[in-house]
């Protein structure tokens, strides 16, 4: 597995201490030039576990404190406390029921939608709170953009998939410009620039991952929230999504959830691990064990649960 | 467990009574089929053979008879014209509220309100549709008198429920992952409905349309109690009665004139057409959209 590992080189832009990062003013979206900084994979960095923190000059964009997200009452994840930096990607892994997938749903409110759920603790994004009574739904998710885990492209046009986003929003000036360079974001135009008035459906699996991803990033959002892209595509479709991701970053904040140990260590700069803890009274809820660099996470996790996860000896 | 496991091949007797109950439930299941089959094909057979000798130009550019005057009557102009009219009515009110019920059940009632307009739409499609034609007689006809727009509400009514429940399957066949694609792209629950889940659904709506149409076309009962006593002359006036082809058919073949029952069994001939067409249109319609909608899964 280690070779599969890319550890961060990057070089801090400021030498400011860690805490630092989350009081800068929130609006400073500046991303640091992450292509440059980043170094072709070293194998002796991971051996000596060289964690430099990748998190260091990326300003937070979340920032969850005791948050508990229950459906119906039945409690998902409990007393989650992390912080989620900007232009990196965070991946979110742990066994099924861990509630990553919960914890990710709350992060673009999609869990307002299901009777029953609620979110409890602050979950504030770049400074302001998320659940605030003033705070638009709407508003919340044209920033934090979602791609689902199995393609669900509109049985429209290639094109009108694209545009839907952009015309909810009135975002119709150069319409078909802001189509195009959604679509090459996502690593699609190339192949579908001569069929834009096909069926979305008429696309292959990947192909439909990659149009659901240009239809998240038309909106322009700050954040992209990724449910497991890649779990119900083939082995070639998956690596062209994580290379998308691995290119995405250097506009966009994402939040990834994998089953997939060897993704997550592929392209997370910070990965938090969930667990599932079982109550005296049999009830399970997900809990965050540790979240850190995730080279730090893979070669040394703090917690013997993530270590039992990441090696293998349980999930 | 035997010591000695039976041969495949082995034959005895409950083996035998086995495959014989096979075969029986089989026969028996087949039989059922041929003759709901047979029964449909005996309809359209001898409803072609007595109507088709009728089934002439005159039939579409003459109106119904008063006995005894030959020449200007004899055909079911007026009955065609009627028909469709009322049954235009009688859809213009029966869809937009059947597909917004359809929506609100679907989309935005909780699911036990969802259930209870469920059983209700259920009940609503059971009543006999003579009652329904009371209760617009009593409602609307009692102190107006016979009219088109009575008749259209009658089979509003009628139709509400087929519209109603169609659309709903249809909406609930449109896989949740599209609500959540709109709603993560910031639109509202209503935005999504009136741009993705409706377009994503429309064959099934028009399906669903044609059905209702080909159901109140054929319906007579309602029409006893709101246009029950019309002109035989072509009306376009639907504060008015119209003649209908089913009240034609009625008429017709109640009248002792072997000229009105020849032209009863035309009227026949041409509704049942309709009808199959209308229909059979409509279910081909329905696997096309469903099989649309299976993709987006």
């Amino acid at each position: 597995m280690s070779e599969t590992i890319r550890p961060e080189g990057t070089t801090p832009m400021t030498d400011q201490p860690d805490d630092a990062t989350s009081v800068e003013p929130p609006d400073q979206p500046d991303p640091p030039d992450v292509a440059e900084a980043r170094p072709a994979t070293q194998l002796g960095d991971l051996a000596a576990g060289h964690d430099d923190d990748p998190t260091v000059g990326h300003p937070t964009v979340f920032e969850l404190e005791n948050v508990d997200v229950a459906y119906s009452g039945k409690v998902a994840i409990r007393d989650v406390n992390m912080e989620i930096h900007c232009n990196l990607v965070t991946a979110f892994i742990g066994p099924s029921g861990c509630g990553k997938t919960t914890l990710l749903r709350s992060l673009n409110r999609l869990n307002d939608l299901i009777p029953g759920a609620a979110v409890s603790g602050s979950v504030r994004y770049r400074g302001e709170d998320l659940y605030g009574s003033d705070v638009d739904a709407v508003e919340v998710r044209r920033r934090i953009g979602m791609v689902f885990q199995r393609p669900n492209p509109f049985p429209k046009s290639i094109y009108d998939n694209v545009a839907y986003g952009l015309r909810l929003h009135g975002m119709k000036d150069n319409l078909d410009e802001r189509v195009e360079r959604a679509l090459r974001h996502a690593a699609l135009w190339d192949e579908v620039k001569d069929r834009l008035k096909a069926s979305g459906l008429s696309l292959s699996g990947g192909q439909q991952q990659r149009l659901c991803i240009a239809r998240a990033l038309a909106i322009e959002p700050d954040v992209v929230l990724m449910d497991e892209p890649a779990s119900a595509l083939d082995p070639i479709s998956t690596q062209s999504i994580e290379d998308l991701v691995e290119q995405l970053k250097a506009e966009y904040s994402i939040i990834i959830v994998t089953h997939n140990m060897q993704q997550a260590a592929r392209v997370a700069d910070v990965t938090a691990f969930f667990s599932v803890d079982v109550a005296e009274d049999g009830s399970r809820s997900g809990v965050l064990v540790e979240q850190g660099p995730t080279s730090k996470l893979f070669i040394r996790p703090s917690d013997p649960r993530t270590e039992a996860y990441v090696t293998g000896r349980f999930g | 467990m035997s010591a000695a496991p039976t041969p495949l091949s082995a034959v005895n007797r409950r083996t035998v009574r086995r495959r014989a109950w096979g075969r029986v439930m089989e026969g028996l299941a087949t039989l059922a089929a041929l003759v709901a089959v047979g029964v449909l094909a005996i309809v359209i057979i001898s409803v072609t053979k007595k109507g088709l000798p009728a089934l002439n130009a005159d039939l579409f550019t003459k109106v119904t008879s008063t006995t005894g005057i030959p020449g200007e009557s004899g055909g079911i102009k007026n009955a065609i014209i009627g028909t469709v009219i009322m049954t235009l009515i009688a859809t213009a009110i029966a869809l937009p509220l059947g597909v917004l019920l359809a929506i609100f059940s679907s989309e935005f009632a909780p699911p036990r309100v969802a259930l209870v307009i469920r059983i209700t739409l259920n009940v609503l499609a059971g009543v006999p549709t003579i009652v329904i034609g009371v209760f617009v007689f009593g409602l609307l006809v009692v102190g107006n008198g016979y009219s088109a727009y009575a008749a259209g509400v009658a089979l509003s009514i009628v139709q509400l429920p087929v519209v109603a429940r169609s659309t709903e399957e249809v909406l609930l066949l449109v896989p949740g992952s599209l609500r959540e694609a709109g709603m993560a792209l910031g639109a509202s629950r209503a935005r999504t409905v009136v741009t993705v889940i409706l377009p994503t659904a429309v064959g099934g709506i028009v399906t669903a349309t044609i059905v209702a149409v080909a159901r109140a076309a054929g319906e007579t009962a309602p029409l006893l109690f709101t246009t029950g006593i019309f002109a035989n002359a072509v009306v376009t006036d639907p504060t008015k009665p119209m003649a209908s082809i089913p009240l034609v058919i009625f008429q017709g073949s109640e009248s002792p004139s072997p000229q009105d029952q020849q032209v009863a069994w035309a009227a026949a001939l041409v509704l049942l057409a309709g009808v199959l067409i209308g229909s059979s249109v409509g279910r081909l319609l329905s696997l096309r959209s469903r099989r649309r909608i299976e993709q987006t899964r």
